[in-house]
């Protein structure tokens, strides 16, 4: 203890750094003043205003459309991904399944804008959205499976063979009930991760669809709103819920050992 | 021995469909980007058909190329995206160390706390962690500056240089730090000559989950920073979607490609010579 006692200050001065931005958003949130210089007092205005801003809530809508949608099939095609990686050595699939996670997200952006109309001819909208969200979510799922599946004992799956299960029965029996809290853990990832996402929509939404983050971007280009500290606030909200959730059925897969 | 029909089908039902959707939709763009950095803009953006100049055989060209190293501007905008991301690198790393090396210290019950407290901001949306700032330095006229891209760079990717250093810094033995003091080390020396050189490779791998992603930015600078703080991902996006000079930008996207490949491969390869124990 004695000999780590002088990390204290630093490390409370990184928790404040933290911390203390993401406090002065949503006590400005409250504010009854335009502007976020100084405390004026305590309002709701913000939020009421918000409750009734169509292209917000046009917004809302579609990013949670978009993430439950990714979320869902990133999850099956990622934990498939996953069990591959762990079971087979499938060459290529492993840098397939990583890469568009360690990429700055421009590139994929752009490499998919350039594919989604130069190629398929595609109008860019909910659909182009949605593929580009899977496609980078399937790899934080196949993550979480892989290391989920790599930390247990192969005898089970032999068990179960020698049984007499057929692949499919040792599957649904077996191995998806082990895996289950890391499926869940990639799928309320992906969730977060889509609802989230900026960069990726900002090349692949054209200009007919608008997710919170494009509308909040499009808000902070203009102007500094307390209105936009409101929805930040409520979105936080959101991912806190979601993080608390995950942190409760997969511990693991929080603790940045996956 | 071949390998039991059933088993190979069982085996491309699991990896075909999510094989089949990364080979379409990541893959092929990826290299449908390369090949479009060859290729003449359209008349009204995006590409111009194949062949479609006169007097052209092809519709392949390499002046994207040319373009690019004929002029000082795009060195130098490539230079000042490396500098900044070092420079982001280097805050992070000097900010998260203690941090990192605390909860690696503490008692087990706390840690999974403390690096919860780690995530939870992280959490919050990229764009609202960036307007954090605009509220903040606003107000003190830091707004539009280097510094404050700086700041927001460091601040938005602060969590991926904690969690590998704390994953690395929990497997040390305390054991050593003993046999260090016993041995005369002071508390300087026993973190110089000990604990940093184990913790190479949570450095590196930490450095480059910033370093990467910093490099590509281009959110950051056009929200906090002034018309000299326009970075690579900057320049990307313009060619994308300001100009629309597919072409151009798919060839600035391909150099940063090489990049960040080679950025990648030095981390990797630091982070193997530097755990002279595993």
């Amino acid at each position: 203890m004695n000999r780590s006692g002088w990390l204290w200050a630093p490390s409370l001065a990184v928790y404040a750094f933290l911390y203390v931005p993401l406090a002065i958003v949503v006590l400005f949130s409250f504010n009854d003043s335009r502007l976020s210089a100084e405390w004026v007092g305590f309002t709701l205005d913000w939020y009421r205003k918000l409750a009734t801003d169509d292209a917000m809530l046009a917004a809302a809508r579609n990013s949670l459309l978009i993430a439950l949608t990714a979320a869902l099939i990133a999850t099956v095609l990622g934990t498939m991904a996953g069990i591959a990686m762990h079971r087979y050595r499938i060459r290529g699939l492993t840098f397939l399944v990583l890469t568009p996670v360690a990429m700055p997200e421009i590139l994929l952006g752009v490499s998919l804008l350039v594919f989604f109309i130069q190629v398929l001819n595609l109008t860019l909208g909910l659909v182009s959205v949605l593929v580009a969200h899977i496609t980078f979510c399937i790899g934080f799922v196949a993550i979480i499976v892989r290391a989920r599946l790599a930390g247990m004992d192969e005898s089970i799956f032999e068990a179960a063979r020698d049984l007499g299960a057929t692949p499919w029965q040792s599957f649904r029996l077996v191995t998806l009930p082990l895996i289950m809290p890391a499926v869940t853990a990639g799928a309320l990832m992906s969730f977060t991760l889509s609802i989230d996402d900026f960069v990726i929509t900002f090349f692949t939404a054209g200009v007919g669809v608008s997710t919170l983050p494009l509308q909040i971007f499009t808000m902070i280009k203009v102007a500094v709103t307390p209105e936009v500290n409101a929805v930040s606030t409520l979105l936080m909200l959101v991912t806190l819920t979601l993080i608390v959730l995950a942190s409760r059925v997969a511990p693991d897969a929080l603790k940045g050992r996956t | 021995m071949a390998v039991p029909r059933a088993e190979r089908v069982t085996k491309w039902l699991i990896a075909g469909p999510p094989l089949a959707f990364l080979l379409a939709f990541f893959l092929l763009p990826s290299l449908i980007m390369a090949l479009a950095s060859l290729r003449y803009p359209g008349e009204f953006g995006g590409l111009a058909p194949l062949a479609a100049r006169p007097g052209e055989e092809s519709g392949l060209t390499l002046e994207n190329y040319a373009l690019f190293f004929g002029d000082w501007v795009y060195a130098q905008i490539f230079a000042k995206s490396l500098v900044i991301a070092a420079l982001t690198t280097f805050a992070c790393l000097v900010l998260a160390y203690p941090l990192a090396l605390l909860i690696a210290r503490s008692p087990k019950k706390r840690r999974d706390f403390m690096v919860l407290l780690v995530i939870l901001p992280f959490a919050s949306n990229f764009l609202v962690r960036v307007y954090a700032w605009m509220i903040i330095l606003g107000p003190m006229d830091l707004l539009f500056t280097r510094f404050a891209v700086i700041v927001g760079m460091v601040y938005v990717h602060l969590p991926f240089m904690i969690l590998p250093l704390y994953t690395n810094l929990e497997k040390h033995d305390p054991t050593l730090l003993d046999a260090a003091q016993d041995l005369g080390a002071n508390a300087w020396h026993t973190f110089w000559r000990v604990t940093f050189p184990l913790s190479l490779p949570g450095v590196f791998s930490g450095s480059a989950l910033v370093f990467i992603p910093v490099l590509g930015m281009f959110a950051i600078p056009e929200l906090l920073g002034g018309k000299d703080d326009w970075m690579v991902g900057n320049m990307i996006k313009e060619a994308f979607l300001g100009t629309r000079d597919w072409p151009f930008g798919s060839m600035l996207s391909l150099m940063l490609t090489l990049a960040v490949l080679a950025i990648a491969g030095a981390a990797a390869l630091f982070a193997r010579r530097g755990a002279p124990n595993e």
